[in-house]
């Protein structure tokens, strides 16, 4: 189980304290996915960073299982549990697929077992690892790496920022189903994902809104989403998800 | 000859990953002697007589065969020059592995300057592989100076793989080559520099045949307060394309020095040259570390795979 106690992130901005997250206190339970939705620009991707520990809050507790990680590093924090998947993945020259994998899962996994984490988001796992994890990778199959190397990690917790960012709809729908399968499979962990998606939110089993920083709404999936719809859905029409499917021309 | 001892199997195993007297044709100089050798029914190894130095004479069409040339070298304060030439006859396509390993434990620098000459006949096939390896704790410096020079007939093929990564003081490689039409050249070089060490590695590639063409290909990294400079000149005299790229990693207070030189003689030559110098992205050490990895170990990591 996450925990953040009210917790803030402050940045200088041209002489002035700006605060990105104001006080945000929220519960991540054991065996549930969670959504963290809302406009653009309101800290959301920010939240994921701070619970990741890429950022450090300027105020507030952060706790994984009871126990205090605040001041605990990036990598302390993955040893502890914590999984993050970047919403742009990053390139590496050099580093194959195989060797990103092996990474995340911390051993010397067989090809075999390598190839199930990148058959498990779609990619014909043969024909990628040997591949570079560099710019001759589309954005979608970098993207769904990215997921698998999170996958390969049997993390206590999953973090996935906008994981609908920068792919086609094709591939975002095959993503939904790794998604379900996770929520489906899920045991002894959670799952934390950041997305505008209506697809996502529709598999969550609670939603939490933040905007300008702070918790707008949070609750059960019944409680928030019809909400969402009569009174956000213009503003979650115009930041990519559902907009990009009426793009992509399939009828909702 | 003279039996190998456990610090110059060591070296043979890094610099040509002998663990054994090799298959096919070698030739093994140790401490300026022949410590082995062997000629092949297509590979004919003698030693030359005005200086020191091979002769490798190819037969026209030998396939799948090769040839190891390694020198290791443990004598401190040893300094020699080795012209060691190739005669690769018509259609013949060999691997050819050389490479320099030293030891020096003592206070006198330790020198090997090889100067390798490939002669190509029409149609021949090359793959060669040069590493350079240097240990021991001595204050005697450990050096380096290859010249390589390449000489290709028609349509024949050279792909050659220089790997620099440890213990090697000082060097300055020199590799000139002169194409003939349809001739095609491929240099992979990987460079790790670390302390006071400095190295330089300057090319000079004449295209002068038509569909002639090289691919020249740096990616270094230079650690601590070591120096290196990629000098790379192709000159297109014909219809042809050449591409040079030098791609580095700086750390610590390492400095890299990036030369580009393109010339085109020719309206329909084709070149090109990219350079990129800087230190390891915050993000790949940040994603690497996200997966558990400590920072030292995201580095380690990343460079590794940097000069695969």
């Amino acid at each position: 189980m996450l925990e953040l106690i009210n917790v803030s992130f402050q940045v200088e901005s041209e002489g002035k304290g700006k605060e990105i997250v104001r006080d945000v206190s929220l519960t991540v339970p054991d065996r549930k996915l969670i959504v963290i939705t809302g406009p653009n620009g309101g800290g959301k991707s920010t939240l994921a960073k701070l619970i990741a520990g890429i950022e450090k809050p300027t105020g507030g507790s952060i706790r994984l299982d009871g126990e205090d990680i605040t001041d605990r590093n990036v990598t302390e924090r993955a040893r502890l549990g914590i999984s993050y998947a970047f919403q742009q993945p990053v390139r590496f020259k050099g580093i194959r697929v195989l060797d990103l994998i092996r990474i995340a899962a911390g051993k010397t996994l067989s090809v075999a077992d390598a190839c199930e984490y990148l058959s498990s988001v779609g990619l014909c796992a043969r024909d990628y690892m040997d591949r570079e994890v560099n710019a001759s990778l589309s954005g979608g199959e970098l993207k769904r790496i990215e997921i698998a190397t999170v996958l390969a990690r049997h993390a206590r917790l999953s973090v996935f920022d906008e994981p609908e960012a920068g792919i086609d709809l094709w591939s975002f729908r095959n993503l939904i189903d790794v998604f379900r399968n996770m929520r489906e499979t899920i045991e002894d962990s959670s799952i934390l994902i950041i997305s505008h998606q209506e697809r996502i939110l529709a598999i969550a089993d609670e939603i939490i809104v933040i905007k300008d920083g702070r918790v707008e709404k949070q609750g059960r999936r019944e409680d928030v989403y019809p909400f969402l719809d009569a009174d956000s859905a213009e503003k979650l029409t115009c930041e990519g998800g559902i907009r990009a499917m009426g793009k992509g021309g399939e009828a909702e | 000859m003279t039996p190998l001892d456990e610090i110059q199997k060591r070296l043979l195993r890094e610099v040509a990953d002998l663990h054994e007297v090799p298959e096919g044709a070698y030739n093994i100089r140790s401490n300026s002697q022949s410590a082995g050798r062997r000629s092949t029914a297509n590979i004919e190894i003698v030693s030359k007589q005005d200086v020191s130095g091979l002769e490798v004479r190819i037969r026209p069409g030998t396939k799948h065969e090769s040839v190891h040339i390694p020198v290791v070298m443990t004598e401190s304060g040893l300094k020699e020059v080795v012209y060691n030439d190739f005669f690769i006859g018509e259609d013949a396509d060999v691997v050819i592995i050389a490479g320099c390993g030293i030891d020096n434990c003592g206070n006198q620098d330790s020198q090997h300057d090889g100067i390798h000459r490939f002669y190509l006949e029409k149609g021949a096939k090359v793959r060669y592989v040069e590493k350079h390896y240097g240990s021991g704790s001595g204050a005697g410096k450990r050096i380096l100076n290859p010249g390589t020079e390449v000489y290709m007939k028609e349509n024949s093929s050279m792909e050659m793989e220089m790997v620099q990564i440890k213990g090697v003081d000082d060097t300055e490689r020199t590799t000139i080559a002169e194409l003939d039409a349809g001739a095609k050249l491929v240099v992979r070089e990987r460079l790790m520099t670390h302390g006071e060490q400095r190295a330089i590695s300057t090319y000079s590639v004449n295209l002068n045949g038509t569909d002639s063409s090289a691919d020249i290909v740096s990616r270094s990294v230079a650690r601590d307060r070591s120096f290196q400079k990629f000098d790379a000149k192709i000159i297109g005299k014909a219809a042809c394309s050449g591409h040079t790229e030098c791609d580095s990693i700086i750390m610590d207070q390492g400095r890299i020095l990036a030369v580009p030189g393109l010339e085109a003689d020719h309206v329909d030559a084709s070149l090109f040259h990219e350079a990129a110098i800087g230190k390891i992205a915050g993000e790949q050490l940040i994603k690497l570390m996200t997966l558990g990895l400590t920072e030292a170990e995201a580095e380690e990591q990343i460079i590794n795979g940097f000069l695969r």
